[in-house]
């Protein structure tokens, strides 16, 4: 795993500790086998998987689990589709069945158009999750007052959306996600709306501890070149973040000095 | 006996126990999760629990998602 160039620089989520700061979604591609591909060329070590029920007409029908396998990948179930605390905790319940795991993705959506999260309903649910022992990661909107009250609720993570899911539109509001960077103590991750590489660059050059997404590789031309290009891109601004960039200045300072012009 | 299975009904001869549906259905244990009258059924009970007439089971796993 080559997650990170940066020798030794890791981030923990809910106890667990992960090189890689490029967490992919499995939704979207053309079939299982290019799924784990993507997430194996993305050198990811979390995926994001939906809980559905089984086609019960054809139960040989391929199986994420043959091609994207939980004892290679940390598996984080989502909510997805659900649009109350209710729905959700039923769905996650019955994903630490079936994969007996307590980490998972907390998303309650709003509105099919937009996808956004619904806060109020997000954090009522991240509460009687947080109650029946579960480790959340939650997706929520760019709201640092909302963000701030998902953490004192006891969110494992804070997963903001930079832009609508599959909007590919890339960081709407960098005020925003910076001061949820600052004030937050637990991870932040983008998660949504990351369009190309440099969204993904942009993202950890301001301090997310990692980025989350799906349709940008999985809807790219090359799915497999693309998920290489975000791993590049996730290091890249990192390293970035942690080198430090140089001031941005009003007027131009000469790199090859002046005296001694002949 | 009669369930409805994920939204729909569907008639069985007589299934002593979660353990003989899934059989039945033809689905790897190790890969589902099943849920009866909204109480879940952890995969340790599947031969301790009774299937009776009417019930209503939910039988998911994971596919992809974002």
């Amino acid at each position: 795993m080559d997650g990170s160039i940066q020798q030794g620089d890791t981030w923990t989520v809910a106890g667990r500790t992960f090189t890689s700061r490029l967490i992919v979604g499995t939704g979207k591609y053309k079939d299982y086998a290019e799924n784990a591909a993507a997430a194996e060329a993305a050198g990811a070590e979390i995926v994001t998987v939906a809980v559905r029920r089984v086609n019960l007409s054809d139960p040989n029908q391929p199986m994420l689990v043959d091609y994207v396998k939980p004892d290679r990948f940390t598996f984080l179930p989502n909510t997805a589709g659900c649009f109350t605390g209710e729905d959700a905790i039923r769905t996650l319940r019955l994903a630490r069945e079936a994969g007996g795991w307590d980490l998972v993705k907390l998303e309650v959506l709003s509105n099919t158009k937009h996808l956004l999260p619904d806060m109020e309903e997000t954090l009522r649910a991240l509460k009687l999750l947080v109650s029946d022992g579960f480790q959340v990661m939650v997706y929520c909107t760019d709201d640092p007052v909302y963000a701030k009250k998902l953490e004192e609720a006891g969110a494992a993570a804070i997963m903001p959306a930079a832009a609508p899911i599959g909007s590919g539109r890339g960081i709407q509001n960098f005020l925003n996600l910076g001061l949820i960077i600052e004030q937050s103590s637990v991870p932040v991750l983008v998660d949504a709306g990351v369009g190309t590489a440099s969204d993904a660059v942009l993202a950890m050059e301001i301090g997310c501890d990692a980025v989350l997404m799906n349709t940008a590789i999985a809807e790219a031309r090359s799915p497999i070149l693309m998920a290489d290009a975000m791993k590049h891109a996730v290091i890249a601004g990192r390293e970035a973040f942690l080198a430090g960039r140089m001031p941005k200045r009003m007027y131009a300072e000469p790199s090859s000095p002046l005296s001694g012009l002949i | 006996m009669t369930l409805t299975i994920n939204g729909e009904e569907r008639a069985f001869g007589t299934l002593s126990n979660v353990a003989a549906l899934v059989a039945e259905l033809g689905l790897d244990a190790r890969k589902v999760a099943v849920e009866r009258n909204l109480e879940i059924v952890p995969r340790s009970a599947y031969l301790q629990t009774a299937i009776a007439d009417g019930d209503r089971i939910e039988i998911v796993h994971f596919i992809g998602g974002g």
